[in-house]
Order: structure tokens, then C-alpha cells, then sequence
């Protein structure tokens, strides 16, 4: 059934006046100058897309790029200022959990309210009532006033109607990220179900991991426009360049007794790069300046990725290496052979410090440096398994 | 509990059926003339969906209250006790024989009206929740106010009947039950129209709030220019006969009055009866009262492009 559209967007255009005025009054009194007090602005430029069946699509882009306003004009909340969407098939869009939930009823009727609002018949709500109830794992609430619910239990709730309305396509806006960890994975898990199932998922996150493990194809939007699209290493790649240009961040302004300068990425050759391919030997280097002669002082080195986890990190005290006093000026460098980890884009933080106390220099993300991967498995290790089938 | 242990829901076939459908487009344009035929098959779809918004509405407005219902008979009962007391008693309207019913007759059906666009007025704005973020069509939200008004009204046409009970106890006047049809037609034309007004209303507030706030101001006009709790034959006696005319235009006075023919069998005959054609005058506004919905519609189906953006 694969290559069959399911959703085809043609030249989709999206323009927003904002108002700024609301009241009768205001616009009586300003109706003069009601031209200054409108701004028009483009969410969606001339987008052009079909989606076949059985995909996962995967939309990104920065805040404001339009993404969640082309789910919504795929999904008939709005409707575009020109062009248009076609589809086919029953279509689910969960752009928000619980949206039709009301607080003064309880949970039991808010799951038969918000069915029928997702487009589930009554009986339909009855077969699957009990699955709902148990997947949401809230049973001995569901008859309590969802007012009284935790906001993890609302959403649990929410997430367990939307996820049985059996659509041929789903949209997801950033919903996936709800509850406890356990319960997020049973949510990964139902929607890896769907897309077994051959059904067509259209999916707006900030989360590039997810896209990564999720999607088959990447769109990246910027301010309306489709920038990329094709595979999710493509699109991600091509989003964190966008996005590198952030400033380090220095500690603050005062004189260092050492002082880090010159912070360089270098390849085995000793090249300066800032792209390397996975499992690379990669180098960092860094200049440090002593005003007057040190003696007790050691360097460190952190490696983080794009969401700042720390992927590893050390330092010449950890190392049991013994550091020489410091007067003038040194390089250090750490040179890490077979860099293991996967595509993506990482940043590296320097500091220099006593073996105790605060530290003489840090700055944090001094640098990045992009790992890249032909291929397309997805994680966080890029680890190179032996395969034998026998 | 794992993952592996709750099963997908049992489907009738195991790949994605819809893939047969052609290529639809969403929100299609729909010819100004022809769109309103595609709504009204479309409403009917969601009909289960707006039973459910009707069930809310009422569920929801009396939740947590310990008389619940009482309350919406408490209002039209208290304001018959009043008008009964203050303009039956003290003004000395009381010729109007069993003013109480007469007064009630009016009250009935202008309560249903003024609930209906009140509500509906507002409807979209106090559900912006879901219109931004779920598709279904529009309309669902006015006439699920129109609704759950019309199950109150169902209410307090059995304190009519009631009320009619014990006052023909002691009259010995019963409703004509060959008058029945007026009754149910007249409900047919307030239901029209108020679907069309609150439509247009609904539309309108959710670009100018003010309108909300408006239509209080006009419903407690408008009950002052429907003959409910004074006679029409004062009006007929002081307004110059052109202005006369144009008061009987009101839509809903043909209402009140074929409520009036049959719930108050005690005026049968009296000189406070409405003398003209009540079939012929709801039969005009029915012609009307559809035009308008027809374009009420429209209108609405104009602006829903942009209730999501503008809520």
C-alpha cells in the first residue's frame, strides 16, 4: 500500500493579521489609525508536500516556524489563506490532551465525551472503555471529578482516549512527552504499534532524538517555508547547523590568574575541523596563560550534546596525572581515539582549576564540532556490532 | 502493567480501510448557495457528538448543586409569582382571566429564547479549548446550546400542563386538542429563528466580545415588545395602526400567541384573545425564520475559517 498519498498539500499559504484592539470602543476611538494597530504575518509560505501512506513524518523547526499551524491546516482547524490540503482516510489529531475535557465531570464522562469529540461512536466507547481505563492505569479515579485529578493523571487519562480512536492518520503536537517515565515508554510503544499497523503519523516535536527514532522522513521548516526534506539525519543535521551559532558562555568577567584561550577541535593529522566522521580520533586543544607562576592547578574537559546532557567528562586530578607548576603559556590537549558516540552535533566546555575550590577559567560550550554518520541507525553510542545470521 | 499487555483495539479489517476513499480536500469551498445541504449532512453525522455536547452542557451546569434542575424552573417561577403579584394584583391587569397561565404561556417560550441566544452567543468563545484544537463542525456548538435550552423548556411546559390541570379544575376550560398543531408549529418557528440569531451572534462574538453583552441589553427590550405579561389589545389600542403592524412583525409574537390559543383555553373567546390569523402568521415567519437560517448559516460558514486564530 506504500506510495499511495494520503495527505497531499498544494502551494499551502497561511497569513495571520494580528489585531491589537478587541472592543467596540477601541476600534470606534482608534479607527483612524485601526490601519497601524493590524500586523499581518506569514506562518506558512508556499508549502508543497505529499505524504504517502504508512510514513512517519516528522516536522521541526524552531519556535514560531509554522509548524504546528500546518498540522493544524492539515488537520481542518484552520483553513489555509490559498492553496489546499487533500486527504483521505479517518484522521486523529492530538494537538492537545484533554482539549474537550471539562473539570466538573468526572473521568468516566469525560472519556465518553472526549471519544465522541475525537470521532468514536457510543458503542464503539463501550468495547473499548475498559482498555482505555487500563492503559491510562487510573481505575480507582474514574469516577472522581477530573478538577480533583494530578495533572499526570489528566493527561494519562487524556492520552489513553486519544490513542484508541484507531485513526488511518495521526497527528501528534508534542504530546508525547507525558506522564511518568514508565508510562511515556507504554505511549513510544503504542505509537510504534501504529506505525506497524502501516498507518500514516504526522508528528511536530522539539525532541530531534525522537525524530530521529520515529520518523522515516524530516521536514524542517523556518519562518513558513520548507527548508529540508528528506531523511531525519538530513534534517537534524542541517537544523543543529542553523542553531550552532549560539554564544559560549563565559564564566564572568574578572582577571583569571590561568586564562584558556584558543579552544580548537583537531582530527588524528592535527587538522583543525569541526565536522568528524563517527569513530574518528578527535582532539581537543586549548591554550592556558598563567599571569604568575602556578603550582597547583589542573585542567578539564566536558563533552555535552545538543539537549546538554553531559556525555563525559574528566579532568587531570580524575586522570591521576601529574601537572607540572605553570608560568607562561601551555597547551593542553585531550585526545580521545574512536570517539564513540553517534551522529550529532556536541560541545565541548574547558575549565582550569585548583585540585580544590573554585575554578581559575571555565567556559562553558567553548566550542562545537558536528559527528556525522552515513548510515542511519539510530541511538546514542555509535557502536559498530559484528552480524553473523546462521 | 506493560505495554505489550493492552492490545490495540479490534479493527474490521487489518490494514487502514480509508485508503480506498479518493483524495478529499479539507475545508473544501463550498458554493455560497449549495454549502448549507453539505452542513446539514455533516451535522447529521456528528449528531451522537452533539447529544454528547447537549448531555454536558446540562450535566455541567448544575454539577455540584444540591437542587440541580430546580433552579431552572426556580427562575420562570419566581418571575410568574412576581408579574402575577405586581402587574396582575397591583396594576390591576388581573381582568385578563387566569392571568397566571395567560402570563406563563409567554414566559415559557420567551425563556427558551432568551436561554437560547444567551447561550449560544457565547458558545464558541467558552469552548475556544476545543475549537483550536479539534475539528468538527462548528455549528455543533450553537446548537448544542440550542439543545440543552430546549430540554429546560421541555421542564417547564410540564408546569404548564400542570398549571393548566388545576386551573381547569375550577374553570371547566380545556385545551382544544385539535389546536395542538399550533403549539408545535410555533415551537418550530421560535427554534428556527433563535438557531439563526444565535448562529449569526456566536459568529459575531467571536470577533467583537461586545456582542455578548449586547444581546442582554436587546433580549430585555425584546421582552418588553412581546406581548407576554400585558395584552396585546392595550398595544393594538394605542399604537398608531402602521407601528401596530410593524410590533406584530415580531417573531415572536405569532409564538406567544399560539401558545396562548391553546395552553389558556380561558380566553377563548374574550376580548383579550388575539383576533388575527395565528396559522397564517407562523406559516410567514416559518418561510422567513428558514431564509434567515439558510443565510445565518452561511454567514457562520464564512467567518469558522478563522474562529481558531481569532479565539
Amino acid at each position: 500500500m506504500t506510495g499511495t498519498p494520503v495527505i497531499r498539500i498544494s502551494d499551502v499559504s497561511k497569513k495571520f493579521v494580528i489585531r491589537k484592539d478587541k472592543s467596540l470602543k477601541e476600534r470606534l476611538v482608534n479607527a483612524r489609525r485601526s490601519r497601524a494597530n493590524v500586523e499581518e504575518f506569514w506562518a506558512l509560505r508556499h508549502v508543497d508536500l505529499e505524504v504517502d501512506a504508512g510514513h512517519t513524518l516528522g516536522l521541526i523547526g524552531g519556535n514560531g516556524s509554522g509548524k504546528s499551524t500546518l498540522l493544524k491546516i492539515i488537520g481542518g482547524i484552520l483553513t489555509p489563506s490559498d492553496g489546499y490540503v487533500e486527504r483521505r482516510g479517518r484522521l486523529a489529531a492530538l494537538l492537545e490532551l484533554g482539549a474537550g475535557f471539562h473539570g466538573d465531570l468526572t473521568g468516566r464522562e469525560n472519556v465518553y465525551l472526549n471519544a465522541s469529540i475525537l470521532g468514536l461512536s457510543r458503542a464503539q466507547t463501550d468495547q473499548y472503555f475498559g482498555s482505555i481505563v487500563d492503559f491510562s492505569g487510573i481505575e480507582p479515579f474514574i469516577d472522581t471529578q477530573v478538577k480533583f485529578y494530578s495533572s499526570g493523571m489528566y493527561v494519562r487519562l487524556a492520552f489513553a482516549v486519544a490513542i484508541h480512536v484507531d485513526p488511518e492518520i495521526l497527528l501528534v503536537d508534542e504530546v508525547l512527552a507525558v506522564g511518568d517515565e514508565p508510562f511515556q515508554r507504554k505511549c513510544l510503544d503504542r505509537i510504534k504499534q501504529f506505525q506497524q499497523d502501516g498507518r500514516t503519523i504526522i508528528l511536530v516535536t522539539h525532541s530531534l532524538e525522537q525524530v530521529r527514532q520515529m520518523c522515516d522522513r524530516v521536514v524542517l521548516l523556518e519562518s513558513g517555508s520548507v527548508v529540508v526534506d528528506g531523511s531525519p539525519a538530513e534534517a537534524v543535521r542541517h537544523f543543529r547547523e542553523v542553531n550552532s551559532e549560539q554564544d559560549h558562555v563565559e564564566q564572568d568577567a574578572r582577571r583569571h590568574l590561568l586564562t584558556i584561550s584558543n579552544p580548537r577541535t583537531v582530527d588524528a593529522a592535527g587538522n583543525r575541523l569541526t565536522a568528524y566522521p563517527v569513530g574518528a580520533s578527535v582532539g581537543v586543544e586549548f591554550d592556558v596563560n598563567a599571569e604568575s607562576p602556578v603550582t597547583d592547578w589542573a585542567a578539564g574537559v566536558a563533552l555535552t550534546d545538543a539537549s546538554g546532557l553531559l556525555i563525559y567528562g574528566t579532568n587531570t586530578v580524575l586522570q591521576n596525572i601529574a601537572v607540572a607548576p605553570i608560568s607562561g603559556a601551555r597547551t593542553v590537549r585531550f585526545r580521545f581515539d574512536q570517539l564513540p558516540v553517534a551522529e550529532g552535533q556536541y560541545f565541548v566546555t574547558l575549565a582550569v582549576h585548583p585540585k580544590t575550590g573554585p575554578d581559575y577559567h571555565r567556559i562553558d560550550r567553548a566550542m562545537s564540532f558536528q559527528v556525522e554518520n552515513s548510515a542511519n541507525d539510530p541511538g546514542v553510542l555509535a557502536l559498530s556490532p559484528k552480524i553473523e545470521i546462521e | 502493567m506493560t505495554a505489550a499487555g493492552t492490545k490495540l483495539p479490534e479493527r474490521a479489517s487489518a490494514g487502514p480501510d480509508g485508503l480506498e476513499q479518493p483524495l478529499a480536500r479539507v475545508n473544501a469551498p463550498r458554493s455560497f448557495f449549495r454549502g448549507f445541504g453539505d452542513t446539514v449532512g455533516e451535522v447529521w453525522q456528528y449528531r451522537e457528538l452533539l447529544g454528547n455536547l447537549i448531555r454536558k452542557e446540562l450535566k455541567v451546569k448544575y454539577k455540584d448543586s444540591a437542587l440541580g434542575f430546580v433552579w431552572s424552573l426556580l427562575l420562570p417561577l419566581v418571575q410568574l409569582g412576581v408579574y402575577w403579584l405586581v402587574i396582575g394584583k397591583f396594576l390591576g391587569a388581573g381582568a385578563i382571566p387566569t392571568y397566571g397561565v395567560y402570563i406563563f404561556c409567554g414566559l415559557a417560550v420567551w425563556t427558551l429564547f432568551s436561554e437560547i441566544l444567551s447561550t449560544a452567543t457565547t458558545s464558541i468563545v467558552f469552548n475556544a479549548g476545543l475549537v483550536k484544537k479539534v475539528y468538527f463542525p462548528r455549528e455543533l456548538f450553537p446548537l448544542a446550546a440550542v439543545g440543552a435550552a430546549v430540554v429546560n423548556f421541555i421542564f417547564q411546559l410540564v408546569i404548564l400542563l400542570v398549571a393548566d390541570v388545576i386551573a381547569g379544575l375550577s374553570s371547566h376550560q380545556w385545551p382544544n386538542l385539535s389546536r395542538l398543531p399550533m403549539p408545535i408549529l410555533g415551537l418550530v418557528v421560535l427554534v428556527v429563528f433563535a438557531t439563526a440569531l444565535g448562529l449569526l451572534l456566536a459568529a459575531a462574538n467571536v470577533y467583537l466580545r461586545d456582542v455578548q453583552h449586547l444581546i442582554t441589553v436587546v433580549l430585555m427590550l425584546w421582552f418588553w415588545v412581546t406581548p407576554i405579561i400585558y395584552n396585546v389589545r392595550r398595544v393594538s389600542g394605542t399604537l398608531p395602526s402602521a407601528l401596530y403592524s410593524l410590533y406584530l412583525m415580531n417573531p415572536m409574537a405569532p409564538v406567544v400567541f399560539s401558545f396562548q390559543k391553546f395552553f389558556w383555553p380561558q380566553g377563548e373567546g374574550t376580548e383579550y384573545e388575539f383576533a388575527g390569523n395565528i396559522y397564517g402568521r407562523l406559516g410567514v415567519m416559518l418561510v422567513v425564520g428558514l431564509a434567515f437560517l439558510w443565510l445565518a448559516q452561511r454567514i457562520f460558514a464564512k467567518a469558522q475559517g478563522n474562529f481558531a486564530q481569532e479565539l
